[in-house]
Parts: structure tokens; C-alpha cells; sequence
């Protein structure tokens, strides 16, 4: 078991910084998620972590071990590291059990530790029974089963996810998620997973780190990041927030041209230009009404489409900004109709860019 | 929030290995494969620079071997010989490959798979080979053409003399137009039939659209299949030696030949040789830019569904037209070679009473020095083929994962030889290996490191496609579990490799059988392999002999094109001739 750190990490390709100074600490037995878009250096920093590049500045450590810096890297196979790839890599040539048991072979440990192992971690992920089975003759969610079972059954000390799921279908990606989660607290292995996914990164991680262009955005729980965005990017990645321009009055109250918004966050300089998210499925829509109160504004349906259990309804609101607006399904609001939107200020945060 | 310093125990923390990497033991496997492969390459290059700039009689350092060379006219004769020679061979050889390529891809000619295979087996077929049989064919006076047109006209001599230029230009051509067909054949079957409709419906006529629309477009592959011949004809050693020195009227090739013959000009051959190597380094650079440029080449991998060109009444003749050159490159020669090989005569004919399978007896079980032969050609044709495909795969691999530096310079030094003529390589293994400090002349290891050395680029590329095509997380993962590089290598792209490392091996191993140029300078008594021995027999006028050695040595390549084939289809195979 190990906790990580990492400090100032920078890693460059040609011209382009990859990682542009990272810094993040692990703790002992965590599952934290690496969320961003692509090219937002979560595959880099795990690349780091493995040992496969070796960092242009910074360094990490594993406990007390310096194992990566600009001078030099252990390589990946002294880091006691797994990694679950994203194509699953199983090795084509060899069955389930040869596949798994790779790793303790090249451990050398005994024939019948060897069995008892491989039997322990194919047990962990449920597929007993098809030791003898080739990769190919797997569906997706085996293999990367299999690919989970050969990584921890070498007790690696961290074990680092690269998007293993994406390969998979929907709903069988909704179910690897759980079953991932409680192979992290079956073992109390430290795992480091990296997704694009915003749901997936949620539902499984202790902590969600949300990277962007190199950098470091926001770290925090799913519930913080969720809930209390610290960027524009962080708001509008996790759950695609309405962001709107505006300037802040006085503590807590926010003019975004005609509408005035009161906000949950306060504790910034009136004066100051700010942006004001609040997520889709906190807005309200109802009956246009004659007295114009506070978080309330008229708008008009633009667009519409029905998506089952809601709708996702876009207005364009008097000043000319369009929300998006997750909406009940009962009620029918057919682009022309008149609206009034309202905003709930414990749902609207304000973000200093 | 996480963000943190460093940790406060970097006192006692270890220290990171900075020499990890240079410490890790699988680099030496990678440093020595390539220290091996660049001597392997570079040092008979280099020391055919060194020998061309020294004296023969005083070993003193020289350009006269150059002035020499390029200056007298018994030595400029050649040159012109040559030029003459592959120029003739190239516009004939364009002419009926693109002829062939046109009816069997773009026509609804019948046979079409017959001609294609035909042709595919020409050039299999070494030419010298077909030199030796066209000298039965048609020798001046023994020729059974020439016998023929006596018996029917009661003429004193028949017309046909093959120990000529035109019989040189005539055999080369009949084993050299396969070129021009494969690159012209693929460019048309590319191009999409679109652009013919759309000159078609403009109101061009089907000459028209064939002259200019099909053949314009075509153009860089005919060029490339020129150049190709030009070089095949230029650098062709066999040919021009079974049918020009008995005409004593020398080519480039065979002029290097008597520069080793007593009284012998090494150093002089060595400089006579250095303009072949230039030229072909420029031939081949041409030639894959023309088959590299996009301009021409007529957009995407897959060929769009197509009306064949209707030939209506001029379908079977143009299949008879068709069947010409493969009769004269293969029905012909192995007709004569087979009948030669059973009789107990040629010049008698086979007919009852003259056939015997002696020759067979002889080759396989009574001759010792022909058993030898054989059982040499098979050796270090395996021998070769297994040390290349293993440099080939290990340097391939230190080059593509970036294992060592200057990865770019490895690739370029492992393909180096595609250009290197035959009989160039072998004057540069003359000079690097028949004097000390490693004296390998006599020994077998000489033809072994050339046939390797030879056909190391068939090898290498082989190695290099395969490794881009495999999944490097197929090896990162072994590193996540514990294993070396080297481990990985052995346990994994190895093993996953092992149909490509077996298809390399295959495509070394059948050119190796039938090499004569670089053998013929290579070769002791003690070392000789089945080309050379023909080369010795045919000298000595022992052809009954040289045909049976011929047939057997081609069923064996034919065999083992036949175990490639069903193995990896015809696509890979194509690279064989390739170099």
C-alpha cells in the first residue's frame, strides 16, 4: 500500500505542455478519479505514474521513495504498480489462468500459490470457471474482467485504471463501476482511475481531481465538486451547468443584464465580474405571471426535446442569453411558448474566473 | 484541499537510480544486435571505398584505379554494353508488362488468373536459369530453333545466335517485365473505372480514353517499372555471364568478373563497381518517390467496382498475344530444362533411347560434389535466413520502442542494402573478409553473412510492419507485473510475432537458394552451393548436369514459395522481389 505524492509535475511533447505543474496527494488505500477531457493530461499523469515517461520537472514519491524526477525513473516494473489498460492488453497467446498468472510467475512463487492466487482473484471478479478460455473467446466485460484480475492478484501496492470502461456498453459500464468499487474495498488497494466520464468518475471515486489543459481545476468529493463548483469548467463539465455573465452588486446578488440573481455564494468584492452557474435541472419553468419577483425572469421556448422521464427544453430569456432547462415531462412547452424562469438561489454559484 | 509540498523525508529517502536505465541488463541485447548489424552492413561498404582508392600492384593509396577504370577503351566498352543492354531490356520490358497489366486488370480477356500466375512464377524464376535453357533453344548451331529451321528450309545455319547482346536483352527481358506488371497492374486496379466513364460519356472514344486518361494516370507506376528494369538489367550477373563472355563481349558486371579472374584487378573491380552502387541508390530513390507521390496515385485502398473493358471478338486473341512472354520465360525454358535434364545428350533431342534419370541419380545420391551442393544451398540458405530474421527482429525492436539512440539511423542502416547490387556487396565482403583480421574467404560463413546481409531488408521491414502492428499495452502491462523489457520481449512480442518471424524467414530463405551474384565471388571448392556449381558446369559445357541442378533447385523454391503461399497469401510474398 502506498500513498502518492505528486509535486510541480510537468511533462511536455514537442512544444505543447502536457502537464503543466501537478500537484496531488494520494492517501493510503483512496480510489481517486483523474476527470477531464481529452487531452487534459490524465493519461499523461498516469503514464507518469507507471513509469513509461519520465517527468520534464517535478517528481513524485511513493511513501517516502523518490520514484520519478527529471533525473531518472525507476522503471515500471520496481514501482509495484498494476494498471488496467484501457484496450485491456490480455495477452492473446496464453488462457485466463496463464494470463492472470503471468505476474506471479514472473514473481516466482510456487505452483500451488500460484493456483491458490489466480483462484482468489478470478473468484474477486466472478469468472471462475473460464480459466481455460482464451481472450478472444471473452465478451467485452470478461476480458476486462480478467484484465482487473490480473493486475491485483500481484497485491500491487496502487493500481491505475485507464479508462477501463469505455470499451464497454451501457449498461454493462453501470455495473462495472460497482463491481470496481467493491474490488477497491475488497482489497484496500490505493487506485488512481482515470475517466471523461463525469458520472462514472462520481459514482466510483472517494475523490474526483478535474483537470483541464494540464492543470489542476478543482479536487474534492463528488458531492463538493458536484455542488460547489470552484470554475466555469468545472460547472459546466459536471453536469453541463448554464453559465451567465454578469457583475456582483453587493455580497450575494448578481445583475446578469436584466436579471438579477440572488446566489448561495458570497464573500466576493461587489464590483467584480463574475459568472453566475446553475445547473439545468434547477431551473424551473412555469406560467408567465404579471408581477416580476426576485431569481425570475421571462423567457421563450426555442427548443425542445423529449427525453423520456424529463425534457430538455432551451429558452432564450430576455436578454437574449439561451439556458438549457431540464423540465418534468407532463408539462408541454413547445418552442414560441412564454415562460417564466425561475432560479433558486440556493442552486445558483457564483465562480471567479 | 491536496496540493502539498514535497515530503519532508527526502533526507532519508533513497536515492533515485539515475542509472537504472543504463544499469538494466537487456540493453547489451539490444547494443549488441546492433553493433552486429551495422558491422554486418557498413563494414564491406566501407572497405569497398577503402579497396577502389588503393593501388593492386603497391597497396598504396590511389585514385588510379578510377582513372583506370573509366578511361580505357577496353574498359569503357563495357559501360556502353550495359547501357545499351538495360535500356533496350527496361523499354521492352515497360511495353509487355504494361501490355499484360492492362488485359488482366482492366479487360474481360479469359485467363486472366492463368496469365497473373504466370507471371508471378517468372519471377520467381532466377534468369539465368532461363539463360541456360535458351541456350538449347537457341545456341547458333546446336540451338534445336536453329535445328528446326534447318530440317525445314535444308538452310546451312539456322538465324538464331542467344551468345549475343539481343539474346542477353531478350532473356533479361522475359524475367525483369514482371516488374512493370505488378506496379502497373496495382495503379490500374486502384484507379477507380469514374474517370474512365466520365471521358467515356464526354464522347471519347475507347482509344482515346485508353491514351488520355488510363495510361497518363498510370504513368508513375510504368516509370517505376522502367526503372526497376534498368536497374534488374544493369546489375543482372548471370544472364550476361552464360551468354556475353562466351561472346567476349563484356558488360559492367561481367568486366568486375574478369577483374577477378587472373590476372586479378580487385581493387580496380572494386572502383569499376562503385558507379553501380551510385546508380542504384538514385534509381531507387526515384523510384519511391514516383510510387510515393500522391498526386497520382488514384485516391483510396479500395478498388471500386468496375465494367472490364468489353473486348467482343478480340478477347482470345488477345489471350494468345498474352500467353507469349510467359511461354518464352517459362513453358520454353522449362520444357528444355526438364527434357535436358533426361537425356543422356541434349544435343540428341529427347527422344526414346535418350532418356535416362541419371542425371538425378547422379545429382542426389552418386555425385559427391553435387550432394555437397546441395546440402550447402539448404545450410546457409537456413543458416542466413535464421540469423536475419533474429537480427532483424531484436534491431526492429530496440529502433521502434526507442531503446537505444540514434533508433532512426539503425532503420536506415538495416535497409541500406535494398540498394546494394549483388555483385557489389560481394566485392565489398571480398575486400572486408579475405584478409585479416577476420579471414572468413573459404569459409562458409562468408556466403552465409552475405545471402544475410543480402536479403536483411526483406527481413527487416518484415519485423518493423509487425511490431507497428501490435498494441504496446500488450507490453506495458508486462512491465506493470514485473517484467524487464527483455522479459517482455522473450514473453510476449515474441511469441505473438512468431507467424511474421516465420513469414521473414521464408522470404530470406527462398531467395538465398537460387542467389548466384554475390556467391560466384564468395565461393571456394569447399564452399560451393547449387548456383555456383551450375555457373561451373555450364562453363565446362556439362548441361545435362546444369539442368537437373536447375530443376531441382527450382522445385525446391517453388516448394517453399507454395508453403509461404498457403500460409500467408500472396500479399507478403510480393516483397521478396521487392529487394
Amino acid at each position: 500500500m502506498a500513498r502518492i505524492t505528486i509535486s510541480k509535475l510537468e511533462r511536455r511533447y514537442e512544444e505543447t505542455a502536457a502537464l503543466a505543474g501537478l500537484d496531488l496527494s494520494i492517501e493510503d488505500g483512496e480510489l481517486v478519479a483523474l476527470l477531464g477531457p481529452s487531452g487534459c493530461g490524465k493519461t499523461t499523469t498516469l503514464n507518469l505514474l507507471a513509469g513509461f515517461a519520465r517527468p520534464d520537472a517535478g517528481e513524485i514519491w511513493f511513501d517516502d521513495r523518490l520514484i520519478s524526477s527529471p533525473r531518472g525513473v525507476v522503471p515500471p516494473e520496481r514501482r509495484n504498480v498494476g494498471m488496467v489498460f484501457q484496450g485491456y492488453a490480455l495477452w492473446p497467446h496464453l488462457t485466463v489462468e496463464q494470463n492472470v498468472a503471468f505476474g506471479l510467475e514472473l514473481r516466482r512463487r510456487g505452483r500451488p500459490e500460484i493456483k491458490r492466487e489466480v483462484d482468489w482473484a478470478l473468484g474477486l471478479v466472478n469468472l471462475r470457471g473460464l480459466e481455460r478460455r482464451y481472450p478472444h473467446e471473452l465478451s467485452g466485460g470478461q476480458q476486462q474482467r480478467v484484465a482487473l484480475a490480473r493486475a491485483i492478484v500481484v497485491r500491487p501496492d496502487t493500481l491505475l485504471l485507464d479508462e477501463p470502461l469505455s470499451n464497454l456498453d451501457a449498461n454493462l459500464r453501470e455495473q462495472m463501476r460497482f463491481e470496481i468499487r467493491r474490488v477497491h474495498d475488497e482489497t484496500g488497494i490505493t487506485m488512481v482511475y482515470v475517466t471523461h466520464d463525469q458520472a462514472e468518475a462520481m459514482v466510483i471515486a472517494d475523490r474526483v481531481v478535474v483537470m483541464n489543459v494540464g492543470r489542476i481545476e478543482q479536487i474534492g468529493t463528488p458531492r463538493e465538486i458536484y455542488e460547489c463548483p470552484r470554475s466555469r469548467f468545472v460547472a459546466a463539465f459536471i453536469g453541463n451547468a448554464n453559465c451567465l455573465p454578469g457583475v456582483l452588486v453587493e455580497p450575494g446578488l448578481v445583475r446578469c443584464g436584466e436579471l438579477l440573481l440572488r446566489t448561495a455564494t458570497p464573500s466576493v468584492a461587489a464590483g467584480t465580474d463574475v459568472t453566475v452557474c446553475v445547473r439545468p435541472s434547477a431551473l424551473r419553468l412555469c406560467e408567465p405571471a404579471a408581477t416580476v419577483s426576485e431569481n425570475a425572469v421571462h423567457g421563450r421556448v426555442v427548443q425542445q426535446a423529449f427525453l423520456g422521464d424529463h425534457q430538455d427544453v432551451r429558452v432564450e430569456l430576455a436578454g437574449g442569453i439561451q439556458v438549457r432547462a431540464l423540465a418534468p415531462s407532463r408539462e408541454d412547452f413547445e418552442p414560441g411558448t412564454e415562460v417564466r424562469v425561475q432560479f433558486s438561489p440556493g442552486d445558483c454559484h457564483i465562480v471567479v474566473d | 484541499m491536496t496540493s502539498v509540498a514535497p515530503p519532508a523525508t527526502v533526507a532519508r529517502s533513497r536515492p533515485i537510480a539515475a542509472g537504472a536505465r543504463l544499469l538494466d541488463p537487456s540493453r547489451a541485447v539490444w547494443a549488441l544486435a546492433a553493433l552486429a548489424l551495422t558491422a554486418l552492413v557498413l563494414v564491406p561498404l566501407l572497405w569497398i571505398f577503402a579497396s577502389s582508392l588503393q593501388s593492386d600492384a603497391t597497396s598504396q593509396w590511389t585514385v588510379g584505379n578510377y582513372v583506370e577504370g573509366f578511361s580505357r577503351a577496353i574498359y569503357l566498352e563495357p559501360i556502353r554494353n550495359s547501357l545499351i543492354l538495360a535500356s533496350v531490356v527496361a523499354v521492352t520490358a515497360v511495353a509487355v508488362g504494361t501490355l499484360l497489366a492492362w488485359a488482366v486488370s482492366r479487360t474481360d480477356m479469359p485467363g486472366r488468373g492463368l496469365i497473373r500466375s504466370l507471371v508471378f512464377a517468372a519471377f520467381v524464376t532466377p534468369s539465368f536459369l532461363g539463360a541456360i535453357a535458351w541456350i538449347f533453344l537457341a545456341a547458333p548451331n546446336s540451338g534445336w530453333f536453329n535445328k528446326a529451321v534447318v530440317a525445314l528450309t535444308g538452310a546451312q545455319r539456322g538465324p538464331f545466335n542467344i551468345y549475343s547482346v539481343a539474346g542477353a536483352i531478350l532473356v533479361i527481358s522475359l524475367y525483369s517485365y514482371p516488374y512493370a506488371f505488378t506496379f502497373v497492374a496495382s495503379a490500374l486496379e486502384l484507379m477507380p473505372s469514374e474517370l474512365e466513364r466520365s471521358a467515356a460519356l464526354l464522347g471519347a472514344g475507347w482509344l482515346r480514353t485508353t491514351l488520355r486518361i488510363t495510361l497518363p494516370l498510370a504513368r508513375p507506376a510504368i516509370l517505376a517499372g522502367f526503372l526497376m528494369s534498368f536497374l534488374e538489367a544493369l546489375t543482372e550477373f548471370g544472364t550476361p555471364a552464360f551468354l556475353l563472355i562466351p561472346a567476349r563481349q563484356q558488360v559492367m558486371t561481367t568486366q568486375i568478373y574478369l577483374f577477378f579472374q587472373f590476372p586479378s584487378r580487385p581493387n580496380l573491380g572494386a572502383a569499376y563497381a562503385i558507379p553501380l552502387l551510385l546508380v542504384a541508390a538514385a534509381l531507387l530513390l526515384v523510384q519511391r518517390r514516383l510510387l510515393g507521390r500522391r498526386r497520382f496515385t488514384t485516391v483510396g485502398g479500395r478498388g471500386t467496382a468496375r465494367d472490364a473493358f468489353q473486348l467482343g471478338r478480340w478477347r482470345w486473341p488477345l489471350f494468345v498475344v498474352c500467353l507469349i512472354p510467359p511461354l518464352l520465360s517459362l513453358v520454353l525454358p522449362y520444357a528444355a530444362l526438364l527434357a535436358t535434364s533426361l537425356s543422356r545428350a541434349w544435343g540428341n533431342g529427347p527422344v526414346p533411347g535418350n532418356l535416362t534419370l541419371d542425371w538425378y541419380r547422379w545429382a542426389l545420391f552418386d555425385n559427391q560434389s553435387a550432394r555437397a551442393a546441395i546440402q550447402h544451398t539448404l545450410l546457409y540458405a537456413a543458416a542466413a535466413a535464421t540469423i536475419v530474421s533474429v537480427l532483424a527482429l531484436i534491431t526492429s525492436y530496440a529502433s521502434i520502442r526507442r531503446l537505444l539512440p540514434g533508433a532512426r539511423i539503425l532503420s536506415f542502416i538495416a535497409m541500406a542494402p535494398f540498394v546494394v547490387p549483388g555483385i557489389v556487396l560481394a566485392i565489398g565482403f571480398y575486400s572486408a573478409y579475405a584478409r585479416p583480421p577476420l579471414l572468413l574467404y573459404g569459409t562458409a560463413w562468408m556466403l552465409i553473412l552475405a545471402f544475410a546481409t543480402r536479403f536483411l531488408p526483406i527481413a527487416y521491414s518484415g519485423s518493423e510492419s509487425a511490431l507497428r502492428g501490435l498494441d504496446v499495452d500488450l507490453e506495458n502491462a508486462v512491465r506493470t507485473l514485473g517484467g524487464s523489457q527483455l522479459t517482455t520481449f522473450r514473453r510476449v512480442t515474441v511469441p505473438l510475432l512468431r507467424r511474421s518471424i516465420l513469414a521473414n524467414w521464408l522470404l530470406v530463405f527462398v531467395p538465398s537458394l537460387r542467389e548466384l551474384s554475390a556467391a560466384i565471388f564468395l565461393f571456394t571448392p569447399a564452399t560451393a552451393v547449387m548456383s555456383t556449381l551450375i555457373f561451373d558446369l555450364s562453363d565446362a559445357g556439362n548441361f545435362e548436369p546444369v539442368s537437373t541442378l536447375g530443376i531441382i533447385m527450382m522445385l525446391l523454391t517453388f516448394a517453399m514459395v507454395v508453403v509461404a503461399y498457403r500460409l500467408f497469401g500472396g500479399a507478403q510474398l510480393a516483397r521478396s522481389r521487392g529487394a
